[in-house]
């Protein structure tokens, strides 16, 4: 052993020269883009890959102006305090030109300040909620390095009620709903949202249930909101997802389950689950098979052809902002933090989960990305036989809703 | 109609830790190790069977027999490389050697819960049902598989009692929880009851892993909670007291069901805890315990 360690800094120091010639070797300085993920969560996992995949294919192509795209990577395991290291690290030490940043609000949040202070571009590929996009409101000339690079709460819930009037209200006959969501960041506005949209589509709520991320046993909830009635549940779920999957579908809860469930976007959902995911409806920007843009599949398949799945719902939008991020590179032709702003506010790019433009200056969400007919309008997808079907919007479904037996809506 | 729900679910709750305390509580009785990687023990036995059924396509029997199989290799991999080296080491002083080994088995769960972590992320996985459906008594929808799992539960236990109380070498597991100097002086190794011990363990962990995998579904966040709730069982009970971690095991679970459903799910937890601290205060040995 001791020997080992002994031998250790020589052997570390030849591991550094060798993995610095190659960057001697490049003519001009790459641009740098820090990745700050959950490499072990569900919806964190596909965010590093995704953006290596953008990485690799702009430099096969020449790069930026000649420069190359080159990501840095830092696993935060889901931790707002890690995430803080890991983004001082990536600007001091590391001289990352812009960061992308977590699918977790809290996290965000946490980085927040951060990219303010040390004036570095940050990008978040999958946290929601509107307070990120508020404090830039409330402070632009501070807080303006932030970009919502996912929708907000607010938007989530306005795209969820538009789906359940068309799919639920006007074809199931759907009168009365009880919102189901985690007690975290994200779902404090989600919920606000949904309270306000959902009696305008025509759904009237009974009641509505915050239960904690950490909760297991779900038997006690589903007992409480089956004891009401409602004709469905409208979701709001992130951290946990497998478990009141399950148990809604062991203890044979005949409620439909229909609104935000983030682990449910991942392929492996159905091999966690042991299918008992199957009717599941979930809001998503982006699905596999479904063409939002002419980029949508081509990415989904070479992204199954080089790490074996599918990628969840912040690898489209981490694979989008690498693109957006060099394009405002380009545009600005610089990687200075207040040039890039600048550039970035101008974007205009159509990515995978449709055209990207982000909310002007003025905007009680600025920054956020802009959302409706002709940018994002979103889809709301089932698990179909192990398969995540797109049922809405119309022009983009490729099947019809259908449920497990034990679920019971009005119109069946 | 809430009085059904919570007399069922709550028994089906306790006899998964009730399962998983009395491995727990043995380990402790016959050798003194408390053992910190339970949870890691009880989550990677039910990763594996999730990962064979996926992987092997294997049916929910040979994915949780596989398992199981897998979880007793962990255990002995446990005992060989955390507990007896330390239980042998001549430079580790007597005296600390409890707290050599709390600290070992600690670590090696944390590397057994980062290795799940790291190759099946950290989503909760569930393990296929052996038995699929609801039965409904008394108003009450119950999955079938809930029934089952409290019944091998029980068959478990039972198998342990009459293993323990009715057979020669059970007998010798239970004098070296009393006495083993005096169990040395009459032959019997003590170092294969300790390996004996720590396979019916293995077999008992794994098994209420994998039950609770078809219940609630497992993760590497689960590892923590899993040991936590061991342990406070066992400390409730009185240490090394089987039959005090039983029953220790049905007050936390009725505690925790009734709560839920008469209070909050996300207060769950709080009674038993604050039970615990009151039993430390007033009866240190446990409700139980043998001092």
């Amino acid at each position: 052993m001791r020997h080992s360690l002994r031998l250790r800094p020589s052997v570390l120091a030849s591991a550094c020269l060798a993995a610095l010639l190659p960057a001697f070797a490049l003519a001009a300085d790459p641009i740098k883009i820090g990745v700050i993920a959950e490499a072990q969560a569900v919806a964190g996992s596909s965010i590093a890959p995704a953006a290596q995949l953008a990485a690799d294919e702009i430099n096969a192509k020449g790069g930026i102006d000649g420069r190359k795209v080159e990501i840095v990577v830092y696993d935060n395991h889901s931790s707002a305090a890690e995430s803080v290291r890991a983004f001082q690290r990536a600007v001091n030490e590391d001289k990352v030109n812009a960061v992308i940043a977590s699918y977790i609000s809290e996290v965000v949040l946490a980085l927040e300040p951060w990219a303010a202070r040390l004036k570095t571009v940050m990008i978040t590929p999958g946290a929601a909620s509107d307070v990120i996009t508020q404090n830039i409101a409330k402070d632009y000339e501070h807080n303006k390095y932030t970009f919502h690079g996912y929708l907000t709460s607010s938007a989530l819930a306005g795209l969820v009620c538009d789906a359940a009037k068309d799919l639920l209200v006007t074809g199931q006959k759907v009168k009365t709903g009880i919102i189901v969501s985690e007690d975290a960041a994200w779902t404090t506005p989600l919920d606000a949202g949904y309270e306000q949209c959902l009696p305008k589509a025509g759904i009237k709520v009974l009641d509505h249930i915050r239960f904690s991320p950490d909760t297991t046993d779900f038997t006690p909830i589903f007992n409480k909101i089956e004891g009401q009635k409602p004709d469905v549940m409208i979701t709001g779920i992130s951290h946990v997802g497998t478990q009141p999957t399950v148990q809604w579908k062991s203890q044979q809860v005949p409620i439909a389950m229909f609104g935000i469930s983030s682990q449910a976007t991942n392929s492996t959902f159905w091999k966690d689950t042991n299918g008992a995911t199957e009717g599941v409806l979930y809001q998503a920007v982006s699905g596999p098979g479904v063409a939002v843009t002419a980029k949508t599949l081509p990415f989904v398949d070479a992204y199954v052809k080089k790490y074996g799945n599918n990628p969840s719902y912040a690898g489209y939008t981490a694979y989008d902002e690498v693109y957006i991020i060099a394009d405002a590179v380009h545009r600005a032709g610089s990687t200075n933090s207040d040039k890039l702003v600048e550039a970035m506010e101008k974007t205009d790019y159509t990515g995978t989960i449709g055209r990207v433009a982000f909310k002007p200056r003025g905007d009680p969400n600025v920054h956020g990305l802009r959302t409706g007919a002709g940018y994002i309008t979103g889809l709301m997808l089932q698990w179909q036989d192990g398969k995540q079907v797109n049922v809405w919007p119309k022009n983009l479904a490729v099947g019809k809703m259908k449920f497990p037996a034990f679920v019971k809506l009005p119109a069946s | 109609m809430n009085f059904w729900q919570i007399l069922i679910d709550g028994f089906a709750i306790s006899s998964l830790y009730a399962l998983g305390a009395t491995g727990f509580t043995l380990i402790f009785g016959v050798s003194g190790v408390l053992n910190l990687s339970h949870g890691a023990i009880m989550v990677a036995a039910a990763v594996a069977a999730w990962a064979l059924a996926g992987l092997l396509q294997a049916g929910p029997y040979a994915a949780a027999i596989g398992g199981i199989a897998f979880g007793m290799v962990l255990t002995l991999a446990t005992y060989f490389v955390a507990v007896r080296p330390i239980q042998r080491s001549p430079r580790v002083a007597e005296a600390e050697k409890e707290i050599f080994i709390l600290t070992a088995t600690l670590l090696w769960g944390i590397i057994i819960s980062e290795t799940i972590a790291y190759f099946f992320t950290n989503n909760a996985k569930t393990v296929l049902p052996i038995v699929e459906g609801v039965v409904t008594v008394a108003g009450v929808r119950t999955p079938a598989n809930e029934y089952f799992t409290a019944g091998i539960c029980w068959l478990a236990i039972g198998a342990l009692w009459v293993l323990v109380n009715k057979t020669r070498h059970g007998k010798a597991v239970l004098a070296a929880s009393m006495n083993p100097r005096g169990v040395t002086l009459l032959g019997i190794e003590l170092s294969r009851i300790h390996l004996a011990v720590w396979l019916i363990y293995g077999l008992l962990a794994s098994v209420a892993g994998i039950l609770l995998g078809m219940f609630l579904g497992v993760s590497s966040y689960s590892v923590g909670p899993l040991t936590a709730s061991a342990f406070s069982i066992v400390v409730l009970g009185g240490l090394g007291s089987v039959s005090g971690s039983l029953i220790a095991a049905y007050v936390v679970g009725y505690l925790e069901t009734a709560t839920a459903y008469l209070v909050s799910p996300a207060y769950r937890t709080i009674p038993a805890l604050l039970l615990l601290v009151a039993v430390m205060y007033l009866r240190p040995q446990g409700l139980f315990g043998r001092r």
